[in-house]
């Protein structure tokens, strides 16, 4: 064994504490649901971790009913600190529970643990503790005087960030006082299932959070039932097409936060040696199951051989293999359905005439994997250039000025994130000027805050999740009008 | 400062950059010319190597490779003979309850404590065996530098004819932040020359760069193109006298440029962090930046070496701990 062999560092499993099967979250408890149950299974693996109740459109409905129950009689009625309070009560047992609920999102998700523990679970607790911080505070959202909460909001939420994308959805919901029914997506539903025991646990008012299991049909029946004042949703393109014609014309207020194909920029006086890590971070985090990810690698054609070098050396030393390991760097692909996808847009790239370069790390016999993996030669017409592959594939593209790197970046259906590496300041500002993109990172790639709002363009949604902003996506601004006191 | 038109010390190696007659005008463009640094994300990238988690037998070859790496060294006003042979003595048997532990790389001193070093050593010397310990002496008016050629000159001369394997000089800080490159480059050539015993042959030459006066990572990567350029075998991070000393995102900033130079060039450059390290966990992330940046064949007291002094004691009892499965305390090292 050679040192950088590392010997196996795993994440011991023994601080979870999961029932074999589990129930849907309706009403503070968990209850059977109406329909068959089905397996959650680690994609490392392919060992099923629990069963899980598939929600019918009755179960849907039950669920909505106890929200709005409890939306009229306890939460809208709180007040602003009192519900705050609750909020960072959560969000204290979330950082009690981290070690916990990373093990159990690496295991269900298959991404590696190093990313649960220093990423996404740390990133939850700092979602619910900056909106509970907002919960007495609405009048100074920017909004008017006195903001009214929505009602009911249901949300649909992916696999790529299951906790993550739970807490962008919840947090801000109930700060502004609406309740909430939510779905995890069908084959990560295991840490939304603990954060309803996390709900328990801070003794929220039953009915203010309800998490209910299943897929598309569950999703369908949540975004028609009739009582919904609010539908959030995080995931594909096309779903989101489909959520928004079927609530067109409704009065219920819709955000969506679609695909993307993040355009990432490096000029030839970038910090070369930090803008690979920028690369490696923008596509390659989370095995670039990443709706803002930096897919398209757009770099100045003179430095175009010196950064694909530098790209493929760093990405040769990257460890692709058990999520629970604490050296993994690369996890499994969640899903087989996802591999498929992926493998078959690698093909096309193939086939289009691009060249592939992919990591030669060992692939593990079980379970679902991808190699990290380069496409240069790549051209604006290839559909590996304009179709969102979520997944460790980028393809790099070259220009030559910065006019066509902008011509180039904003020359796609999508425009949620973009990236610009540069050492010069103004060029970066410039440019970023010109980007069509909700999110622009400079000289950084794929970082987070809370405070910081974020959403898409065109085809990767709308609304703003994340800061203030985030805010507007749960409340109606006031009706008051001066002289006058609704 | 104008840059001077002269005509800069030529070695084999900046004939291959800067090309023949190079100037400092030339070499000032070259280093100017080299990417930057930003400082946040080489933070990020040294922050990432410290989340590798070095368990059983990884951590067992770790904590040999540190000690077969480490420049125990002793660098006093105070140090007297006494001192000097207690520190040998040690560099050979590290731990006296593990006859298997390795010796260290080298001692490192004074140049008027050499002879005493090597008095001590005996046939425990590098030269005569393997696995023996080198001798290592600072020179060039260390730790500031502030002296006149000549003198850095005699000094040198004076600890490699005393019998040094090894000479760690320091560059001219003053000379560097106010621009004078080419004097700084030609100093380093000098000394290199200097290096040179009456064989023929030379003496290893380590090029401080004192990282924590030069303040910024672009200052840095300058430093380390340019040591390089002028003959460094080794480039080093600091005398251990200013603060901070030796830092992780330092070493792999300094890491990437004899990275960079050998895929250009084929040469293997060495690597020495030193002053600040303590801890065995922090030794192994250091093991962990040379293996993921340069590469594994850089893990070796040939290429990569530790300067420094507690670390050893440190190191020892983590062996110890190892091998026994409880921890000892300080009475169970020895003190220097």
């Amino acid at each position: 064994m050679t040192f950088l062999d590392y010997a196996p560092a795993p994440e011991s499993t023994s601080i979870l504490n999961l029932k074999p099967s589990y129930g849907l979250f309706i009403g503070g408890e968990f209850v059977d649901g109406g329909g068959s149950s089905f397996a959650s299974i680690s994609p490392s693996t392919e060992k099923t971790i629990t069963t899980v109740a598939e929600a019918t459109e009755a179960d849907v409905d039950r669920a909505v009913k106890a929200a709005r129950v409890a939306y009229d009689t306890t939460w809208s009625k709180m007040s602003g600190s009192e519900r705050g309070k609750y909020l960072f009560r959560i969000a204290r047992i979330v950082q009690e529970r981290t070690r916990e609920l990373a093990v159990a999102e690496s295991m269900d998700n298959g991404k590696p643990i190093r990313e649960t523990r220093d990423v996404d679970i740390p990133l939850v607790a700092a979602w619910f503790f900056y909106y509970a911080g907002w919960a007495d505070k609405l009048e100074y959202a920017g909004l008017g005087p006195n903001p009214q909460s929505l009602g009911v909001a249901a949300q649909i939420v992916p696999w790529n960030f299951p906790l993550l994308m739970l807490a962008w959805k919840i947090a801000p919901a109930l700060a502004a006082g609406n309740t909430v029914v939510l779905k995890p997506a069908e084959t990560t539903p295991l840490t939304a299932l603990l954060f309803a025991e996390i709900c328990q646990q801070a003794q929220l008012p039953a009915g203010v959070v309800n998490i209910i299991t299943g897929a598309g049909a569950t999703g369908a029946a949540m975004v028609a039932h009739p009582d919904i004042n609010k539908l959030a949703f995080t995931g594909s393109t096309p779903v989101g097409r489909q959520i928004a014609s079927t609530l067109a014309g409704t009065n219920t207020k819709v955000t969506l936060e679609l695909g993307g194909k993040g355009a990432n920029i490096i000029f030839d006086d970038a910090a070369i040696d930090q803008a690979i890590e920028g690369i490696i971070s923008g596509i390659f985090f989370n095995q670039g199951h990443v709706c803002c990810a930096g897919s398209r690698l757009l770099v100045q054609e003179n430095i175009h051989d010196d950064v694909v070098n530098r790209l493929q050396n760093r990405l040769a030393t990257l460890r692709l293999g058990d999520p629970l390991d604490k050296n993994t760097d690369i996890g499994a692909v969640n899903s087989k359905a996802q591999l498929q996808r992926i493998t078959e847009l690698v093909n096309v790239g193939e086939g289009e005439g691009a060249t592939r370069w992919s990591s030669p790390c060992a692939i593990p016999e079980k379970g679902f994997w991808f190699a990290p993996t380069v496409f240069t030669d790549v051209h604006t017409s290839h559909r590996i250039a304009r179709e969102e592959i979520f997944g460790p594939v980028l393809s790099v593209l070259t220009f030559r000025t910065p006019e066509e790197a902008i011509a180039k970046a904003n020359n796609s259906p999508y425009g949620l994130s973009a990236g610009i590496w540069t050492e010069k300041a103004s060029r970066m500002l410039a440019v970023a000027d010109k980007l069509r993109a909700g999110v622009i990172w400079a000289n950084t790639f794929n970082k987070f805050d809370p405070a910081s709002p974020f959403g898409g363009y065109q085809e990767s949604g709308y609304g703003r999740e994340g800061g203030r902003h985030g805010l507007a996506a749960y409340l109606n601004s006031s009706d008051w009008k001066a002289g006058s006191r609704s | 400062m104008s840059p001077r038109a002269s005509a800069l010390a030529t070695t084999h190696r900046s004939h291959s950059v800067l090309g023949s007659g190079a100037t400092e005008k030339a070499l000032i463009t070259f280093l100017r010319g080299i990417p930057g640094v930003d400082t946040v994300g080489a933070e990020a990238r040294a922050a990432g190597f410290a989340t590798r988690s070095l368990k059983t037998t990884s951590k067992a070859a770790g904590l040999d490779m540190i000690m077969s790496m480490v420049d125990l060294t002793t660098l006093e006003g105070a140090d007297t003979r006494g001192k000097v042979h207690t520190l040998a003595k040690k560099a050979i048997v590290p731990d006296s309850t593990d006859p298997g532990a390795p010796s260290v790389a080298a001692v490192c001193v004074y140049g008027d404590m050499v002879a005493e070093v090597r008095e001590s050593l005996g046939s425990w010397h590098i030269s005569q065996r393997p696995d023996g310990v080198a001798i290592a002496a600072v020179a060039t008016a260390f730790p500031s530098g502030r002296a006149s050629m000549p003198v850095k000159i005699l000094d040198t001369q004076f600890a490699v004819s005393e019998g040094a394997d090894e000479i760690d000089m320091v560059i001219d800080r003053g000379a560097f932040l106010s621009g004078s490159w080419g004097m700084v480059y030609d100093q380093i050539v000098s000394i290199k020359e200097a290096c040179q015993r009456a064989d023929g042959s030379y003496a290893h030459l380590k090029v401080i760069l004192e990282t924590g006066e030069l303040a910024t990572l672009d200052n840095v990567r300058r430093a380390s193109w340019l040591a390089i350029l002028a003959g460094a075998d080794f480039i080093k991070t600091s005398t251990g006298k200013v603060s901070p000393a030796a830092t992780l995102p330092v070493t792999v900033t300094m890491l990437e440029v004899i990275r960079d130079w050998h895929g250009m060039t084929g040469e293997k450059i060495g690597m020495k962090p030193a002053g600040g390290i303590r801890a065995s966990k922090d030794a192994l992330r250091y093991l962990v930046a040379v293996a993921e940046t340069v590469g594994e064949q850089w893990l070796t007291p040939d290429l990569f070496r530790f300067g420094a002094s507690s670390l050893l004691n440190d190191v020892v009892m983590q062996r110890q701990k190892m091998r026994t499965g409880h921890y000892s305390g300080p009475d169970y090292v020895s003190v220097d």
